[in-house]
């Protein structure tokens, strides 16, 4: 029972992580039906912020973290202005394709800062508590309690403001919305922004648990948690949500309990069938199709 | 005609000197490309080995004392350099044996030449299997030796390392499934530590580029193990230490050769602190035979040796102390020598070769992490 709940716990901490970097994949999804492909080395930087703010700026941990998710922001915004906005009315699979460009160049500007692995120092204490056969650590606590915030404030941001009608008009007509009186370009560049923050923020808590960062830790985190927006319905901020702590659950709980061997196949034989059996995922929508 | 005749001149005065014979032995090493470093480390101890057994009064063969005459072949740390250089050397310098070439790269193709050319070749450092193992037939090559151990006999020396030296009973592993060496280190290792009492409790995996090993590591916890065999590289290992003391773990972990960089302490920050793992060779250690090399070579070349010139030197002793057990400097009474060589006192540790295997019975050197440094803790043998 113990053994049960402490795979519970790892399962809840990796799965916030995946659920933070989702909902950066879907945000941009739901207002411009696109794939942000960068998004996983966004939060790559969000990484290595943390690792600039511990050591060159000794930063403590609130400071720290604001600057991955601030730094993080600004360069979704910067590369929204830059590689995606001039593509907005080009055919999709050219944004796909820039997103991936994007992407490298992201892993090749930090590989030029530092080609090697790096070691975060602890920016959060590192105390253990064992309840019943139990070990939570306060660094797993936290990170589950940040993200599980950080959602139900974006979940509010979405559904109760001004801004989140805003994205959700935009995301259900573009140009109705813009006519409408919706200043489009901002608000596009504020659910990059906001989606980017949230990558930051996840690079930073990453950073934290998995002290060893390199240029290319986003590539696969990053294709993980796209499949973790899609399980939920990509476009859907809840749906990513879910879909995070469901692939952070598969993933703990085959190996938990089935050879580890056959973990990533197992797993995603899973979420596959999930998809067959519904194919805009848990809480996705099927868009009409505009003529 | 000219030339033979001086050849038998020379000869004739050698034998009255009695002591100008030569025996010529082929060096292949990496001089130049990907890995001088390699190469470099290789000569000097090549030349420091030969030079000691020359200013003694050469070797002794069948009661004639005989010089060493070292050609040095530089493969530029290339496949088919490597090819090319070992075919110089077998027909056109005719030399006795080969010394090297290093990395598998280029030691694999070497093997080849010098298998179907009836020479002798030691690698020093070369530890993927197919260099000693006709992959086809799946019979050893008959002319192929090496000097230091492969990457599965590692896991064996472990295994038994756990058992004997540290007393314990119960071990786990986790490793990365989809490399080769770790993978293979892992089932010997498994296979050793039962068939000699030991028992296995988890023997989790994971693949390149994971970072989260929470769910094997639980597992492993809740089986309860005196030790965890953790055969991956320096990268991955700061990870997977960390978040066994997160998870509150106990056991200690056992690393392999992949663990012998110094950014292993940079990156785990004192979490690997007094751990072992396994190496070929440690700059510290405490034989005499190893202290004698180290001090030697120091003096020589103001540096301390690599694993790279520890091995080739041992690769020349496991030589010499073949030559001397022949009548005549033959290449198959060379090689038949070399196959059954009981017991060498190396500088890595003592060697043996059975019938029928290149690959050699040695001692691995067990390191210890002690104060963020690698000391040197035990010779373990299989």
């Amino acid at each position: 029972m113990a053994y049960l709940f402490q795979q519970i716990l790892n399962a809840l901490q990796l799965g916030s992580i995946y659920a933070l970097i989702a909902l950066g994949y879907t945000m941009v999804y739901g207002i411009m039906t696109m794939i942000n492909f960068a998004h996983g080395d966004i939060f790559m930087v969000g990484a290595f912020l943390c690792f600039v703010a511990a050591t060159v700026l000794g930063l403590p941990f609130i400071p720290a973290l604001l600057l991955s998710m601030t730094g993080c922001a600004l360069l979704g915004v910067v590369i929204e202005r830059l590689a995606y906005k001039p593509l907005r009315n080009a055919p999709r699979v050219s944004a796909v394709i820039t997103a991936l460009g994007v992407g490298l160049v992201l892993e090749h500007l930090t590989l030029v800062f530092s080609p090697y692995p790096r070691h975060v120092p602890a920016l959060w204490s590192s105390a253990t508590w064992h309840v019943g056969g139990v070990t939570l650590s306060s660094l797993q606590a936290l990170i589950i309690v940040l993200s599980v915030l950080l959602m139900v404030l974006l979940d509010w941001l979405v559904r109760r403001t001004m801004l989140g009608l805003a994205i959700r008009a935009i995301s259900w007509d573009r140009t109705v919305a813009a006519i409408m009186g919706v200043p489009v370009d901002a608000v596009i560049s504020l659910t990059f922004a906001i989606g980017a923050a949230l990558g930051g923020a996840a690079g930073f808590l990453y950073a934290l648990a998995y002290p060893v960062i390199d240029p290319y830790m986003g590539v696969i985190v990053g294709w993980k948690a796209f499949i973790a927006a899609v399980v939920g319905g990509i476009g859907n901020v809840r749906g990513a949500m879910l879909g995070g702590f469901i692939l952070g659950a598969v993933e703990i709980m085959v190996a938990a309990f089935l050879p580890s061997t056959y973990r990533d196949l197992i797993a995603f034989a899973l979420l596959f069938t999930l998809l067959i059996l519904k194919p805009y995922g848990l809480l996705g929508q099927p868009r009409p199709q505009k003529v | 005609m000219k030339r033979s005749l001086a050849c038998l001149a020379a000869g004739v005065l050698a034998w009255q000197a009695g002591a100008a014979a030569e025996i010529k032995i082929g060096v292949v090493a990496e001089l130049t490309g990907d890995m001088p470093a390699v190469g470099a480390s290789c000569k000097q101890a090549a030349l420091m080995a030969v030079d000691e057994v020359n200013s003694a009064g050469g070797l002794k063969v069948g009661g004639v004392a005989y010089t060493i005459d070292l050609q040095i072949e530089d493969n530029v740390a290339k496949s088919d350099q490597s090819a090319l250089a070992t075919q110089k050397l077998i027909a056109q310098d005719r030399v006795l044996a080969i010394i090297g070439p290093n990395a598998s790269l280029g030691a694999v193709p070497a093997s080849a030449i010098a298998e179907s050319g009836r020479t002798v070749m030691i690698t020093p450092w070369s530890t993927n299997p197919k260099t000693t193992r006709d992959m086809r037939t799946g019979r050893s090559k008959r002319y192929v030796f090496r000097a230091c151990y492969t990457d599965a006999f590692e896991g064996q020396v472990l295994a038994m390392f756990v058992l004997n030296q540290l007393k314990l009973k119960r071990a786990a592993a986790l490793y990365d499934v989809a490399s080769e060496a770790p993978t293979s280190q892992s089932e010997l290792f498994r296979r050793i530590f039962t068939e000699n009492g030991g028992v296995v409790t988890a023997f989790e995996t994971y693949t390149t580029g994971d970072r989260d090993f929470s769910a094997q590591l639980t597992k492993i916890k809740a089986s309860n193990p005196d030790i965890i065999f953790l055969p991956s590289y320096y990268n991955d290992v700061p990870l997977v230490v960390t978040q066994a003391k997160r998870l509150g773990m106990q056991a200690p972990f056992l690393g392999s050769d992949a663990w012998s960089s110094p950014e292993l302490i940079t990156l785990s920050q004192g979490a690997v602190e007094g751990y072992y793992f396994a190496n070929h060779y440690a700059a510290d250690i405490a034989t005499p035979a190893a202290q004698k090399f180290i001090n030697a070579y120091k003096a020589r070349y103001k540096t301390l040796p690599d694993d790279v010139a520890a091995l080739t030197y041992d690769a020349f002793g496991l030589l010499f102390q073949a030559l001397k057990q022949i009548e005549k400097p033959e290449r198959e009474a060379l090689r038949n020598a070399l196959s059954t060589i009981s017991h060498y006192e190396g500088v890595t540790g003592n060697m043996r070769f059975q019938e029928g295997s290149g690959d050699p019975i040695k001692s691995a050197v067990i390191l210890q992490v002690k104060n963020g440094k690698f000391v040197w803790f035990a010779n373990a043998n299989p």
